[in-house]
């Protein structure tokens, strides 16, 4: 047995295990913790695969910022966990029977699935080999060039997506005091300080 | 490769490992004595100097105190959640040593993808915090956890498009390879801080934010949040911390070194410079920038917090972009853009 094998068996056992943990936990919070390091695992076995810029991209966006949110979300929501769990022995047949049914449709699906023999050995046709260039290298030059379109759709679909958060959660509350620092900084002495003599015993109206 | 060649590699890169972690654990020794120092020299204060000579064995002695005291676990904490918080901000502020370059060849993993690896461990550094935060069962370690989530995911933005644009000059992924594009024969005036020079001062300034340093350490905010996440931690755990965000720092410090200060090079392209080993060349660089965060600290007045949002996401972000934009441009028009 190699050194990749043995990483391999040890990655792809702590991604299943963790990814059952999501589930299995009784504190969400825990749940996230065990997802992220499902994630962790995942970009290690990418790296295994010698994809290497898609697994520090799977750390740095869904383990960097994605996850961040989950967590920061998921702490702030106060969950109780008795509640949650008091209808479990009711339900178990009904959602027994969904994920038996779902089990059996993946089993038929999956198990129909054969590998074409020509992609086990051997890079695909369209991607340039390892040996000439990186993978990041190679994946930048297939996403500008043939896919170019699909990539700027892409990236418009989030830009609208991200438009209509935005919109969705912006109030204009009234009453609300904000800093505007344009403003501040254009104050000028003279518009900020009144000098003013004030009469003993009589004060002065502002 | 025989079993044999494989427990010699497994050996050799073990070997390497631990000489870079006393190194650097004695390196970051040094440089906590140089802040605390230099922080005391600036308010006129002679700084800590009773622990040997000048007070040189100060950090030691504090390791000592720190292992001999006793943890002390809040019972309404979560223990193994407690605990393991400062071990993963510890260790993976360390694991981005692995592949930087201290002189040419010299990484310990010459990975492709080193700079996003770095940016990856560090933007995974904030579990640490979050973790220590919420297992702590504190309002105080809570908030400041919160606090820190939210400011490392903002300023990590802004980093990430400082080192787009860094990238695009050098037309590598590789740190090595980064540091090699900057060895021209202009010397000090090739390298990236002058011809990046706005996306130098970004960077130092959310290298401030991302590793919680003063005027951003609002996370440990001693006047509103007593010590933020770290409020809980006592003795072994809290040295963790401590640790863990000097060496996040001292990481910083040597990624601006490798991205605008042209890593091992000289700064003087010729003979008698040229000479002097990289690794000095490195450490001179890397100190000089540690001396400039330690004056930050000294100087400026900590952020509020609605100002540091701003400063983040309306004045960061915008200015990275358009100067990704910016440089794009120019290196596509000149046709300076490095083929390969």
């Amino acid at each position: 047995m190699t050194a990749a094998a043995a990483f391999f068996y040890l990655f792809a056992a702590i991604t299943v295990a963790s990814g059952f943990m999501v589930v299995a936990s009784r504190n969400p919070v825990v749940s996230v913790l065990f997802l992220i390091l499902a994630f962790v695992n995942a970009s290690g076995l990418f790296v295994l695969m010698g994809a290497e810029f898609l697994a520090m991209l799977l750390v740095v966006v869904y383990v960097g910022a994605v996850a961040v949110l989950f967590l920061f979300v998921v702490m702030m929501l106060d969950v109780d966990f008795a509640a949650m769990r008091q209808g479990f022995q009711d339900y178990l047949p009904v959602g027994g029977l969904i994920g038996a049914v779902f089990l059996v449709e993946l089993l038929l699906v999956v198990g129909s699935w054969a590998i074409d023999p020509g992609l086990v050995h051997g890079p695909l046709a369209v991607s340039p080999g390892s040996e000439t260039v990186t993978n990041t290298q190679a994946l930048g030059l297939v996403l500008y060039t043939n896919y170019f379109f699909f990539f700027q759709i892409a990236g418009l679909i989030l830009l609208v997506a991200m438009i209509g958060a935005i919109v969705l959660t912006l109030r204009d509350r009234p009453g609300v005091k904000r800093q505007d620092i344009a403003i501040q900084n254009a104050r000028t002495q003279a518009s900020a300080v009144e000098v003013r003599q004030v009469p003993t015993g009589q004060g002065v109206e502002v | 490769m025989t079993v044999w060649e494989v427990l010699g590699t497994v050996l050799l890169i073990g070997l390497k490992s631990v000489a870079l972690l006393v190194a650097l654990l004695v390196f970051i020794a040094y440089a906590l004595l140089a802040d605390r120092k230099i922080w005391a020299a600036v308010q006129l204060r002679r700084g800590p100097n009773v622990v040997g000579p000048w007070g040189l064995f100060q950090s030691f002695a504090d390791l000592l105190k720190f292992v001999l005291k006793e943890p002390v676990i809040p019972a309404g904490a979560n223990k193994s959640l407690f605990l393991l918080a400062p071990l993963i901000f510890a260790t993976l502020a360390l694991a981005a040593w692995a592949v930087i370059p201290l002189a040419d060849g010299w990484p310990i993993a010459d990975i492709n993808v080193g700079i996003i690896y770095i940016f990856a461990i560090s933007s995974l550094g904030v579990y640490g915090v979050i973790m220590g935060g919420w297992a702590s069962n504190s309002k105080y370690a809570f908030l400041g956890a919160l606090r820190s989530a939210a400011q490392m995911v903002s300023y990590e933005v802004s980093l990430g498009f400082v080192i787009v644009t860094v990238l695009m000059c050098a037309g590598s992924l590789n740190l090595s390879q980064i540091v090699r594009a900057q060895d021209t024969s202009l010397g000090i005036l090739g390298w990236y801080w002058l011809w990046l020079f706005p996306m130098f001062v970004v960077f130092f300034i959310s290298a401030l934010a991302e590793t919680n340093r003063p005027p951003f350490d609002l996370p440990e905010a001693e006047s509103e949040l007593v010590a933020g996440y770290m409020v809980e931690y006592s003795s072994t755990p809290y040295l963790l911390f401590m640790l863990g965000e000097y060496v996040a720092i001292v990481t910083m410090c040597a990624l601006g070194t490798i991205l605008f200060l042209g890593g091992w090079l000289s700064p003087i392209p010729f003979a008698p410079f040229t000479w002097v080993p990289g690794l000095i060349w490195f450490a001179l660089k890397a100190s000089f920038l540690f001396f400039m965060i330690a004056m930050v600290k000294a100087m400026v007045p900590r952020y509020r917090y609605d100002q540091l949002m701003r400063l983040g996401w309306k004045v960061f972000l915008p200015l990275s972009l358009v100067m990704v934009f910016v440089v794009a441009f120019v290196l596509k028009l000149t046709g300076l853009a490095p083929v390969s």
